[in-house]
């Protein structure tokens, strides 16, 4: 877990008896998260040039328990690699009436390294800007000729599980400039406005408090970069827009759904927001 | 009938003679325990995997009897010495009669 020096003295300042006893915690952070032995994650880094109000970035693996934390440095303990196996068998599957496959394409999902780590990104022949969802359905669709996944179904999770997993430890690299620029600007907008009968933007929670406790939660600065994360709170693996969507319906709003092009610009922003992080999906987070 | 069940198992490829090492087994399989219901509320029927052994050379290593209260994707962890090179053999048995098999060979250098 980790508590940064500024709550530290804060507690220091008044005097608190229980400070002592949270302290060793941030001791623990200190962990690097190496994969494996093999793949090594960055969890910290210098924020990227457009944000103006953080310095660091943290994964939010630096926010877990230590127990949390070791599930995801073996990938035999980490539950969301089932659903990445599941979709290694599923990416040989035909689909649609030629029967074509992932790998009809794609050779492998190794294929696809490095995937990941640029999306959302713009399509040009769409003229507009895709996430990985949305590039995965336009293969089932236009290229398979086969039934739209559901955006944020097991099946479609689990593919871009194992489209994230082969680029694990590579950083984040989402482009916010040129023609992604307008939609980058709109998701930062949406960022900083405030939803819901309890007025709450994201950044209200995830810029301004990040690290604090809300009640017994403790805060991340909501960095994507883990994503698809497997949640031990109802044990499979959750899409990033069903993640915008739990947060916006915890601010009692009704929410954008996934897929829409609102979720879309925040998705890029909120990546972005991350540049420089490691690409960690599949992670494991409580 | 449990649909996409897969055991994954890891043990050391090699050990020094006597050695106490880990191994840790994984399946992936619903649990559905007989207890729930459907949306018309029926129940759903049980699906479990009821017993879980593992023998190295034949010698019975563990061997357990499991209930409807465990979790999806039963996960095992336990340790064996192991005297000689051979072959762990691990198998699941579910409710509906099949079993599922691995094996996996040590060295013992």
């Amino acid at each position: 877990m980790r508590q940064t020096l500024r709550t530290g003295a804060a507690w220091a300042a008044l005097g608190l008896a229980g400070s002592a006893a949270l302290a060793p915690a941030a001791m623990a952070q200190e962990a690097n998260l190496v994969i494996d032995g093999e793949i090594e994650i960055v969890t910290r880094a210098p924020a990227p040039e457009h944000m103006e109000y953080v310095s660091e970035i943290f994964s939010g693996w630096e926010y877990r328990s230590p127990e949390t934390q070791a599930l995801q440095m073996d990938d035999f303990e980490n539950p969301g690699m089932i659903g990445v196996d599941n979709a290694r068998a599923d990416f040989e599957t035909a689909l649609g009436p030629d029967d074509q496959s992932c790998a009809s394409c794609h050779d492998s999902p190794k294929a696809l390294e490095g995937v990941r780590a640029v999306y959302p990104k713009w399509d040009e022949a769409k003229g507009e800007v895709q996430t990985l969802e949305m590039q995965v359905n336009e293969c089932v669709t236009e290229r398979a000729g086969a039934e739209p996944w559901d955006y944020t179904g097991n099946r479609m999770t689990e593919m871009v599980a194992l489209i994230s997993s082969v680029s694990r430890g590579m950083p984040v690299d989402v482009a916010i400039d040129g023609p992604a620029q307008e939609t980058w600007e709109q998701g930062k907008e949406i960022y900083y406005t405030r939803y819901g009968q309890l007025e709450l933007a994201c950044a209200n929670c995830h810029e301004d408090n990040y690290d604090n406790m809300i009640r017994a939660d403790h805060l991340s600065q909501g960095q994507i970069n883990g994503f698809p994360t497997y949640r031990l709170k109802n044990g499979k693996l959750n899409a990033v827009h069903d993640r915008f969507k739990g947060c916006v319906r915890d601010t009692r709003a009704e929410t954008f759904s996934p897929g829409s092009p609102e979720f879309v610009a925040l998705e890029l922003y909120v990546a972005s927001r991350g540049n420089g992080l490691s690409v960690e999906g599949p992670s494991v987070r409580n | 009938m449990a649909e996409n069940v897969t055991p994954r198992v890891r043990v050391p490829k090699e050990a020094a003679a006597g050695e106490v090492i880990t191994i840790k087994t994984l399946i992936s399989h619903p649990m559905e325990s007989g207890q729930r219901k459907d949306k018309e509320g029926n129940l759903i029927p049980r699906s479990i995997i009821n017993r879980f052994t593992c023998a190295f050379n034949g010698e019975t290593v563990i061997d357990v009897a499991m209930e409807p209260a465990i979790s999806t994707n039963p996960y095992f962890e336990f340790q064996a010495k192991v005297p000689e090179s051979g072959t762990f053999t691990f198998t699941w048995i579910d409710d509906d009669g099949s079993t599922y098999e691995d094996t996996k060979e040590i060295a013992v250098a």
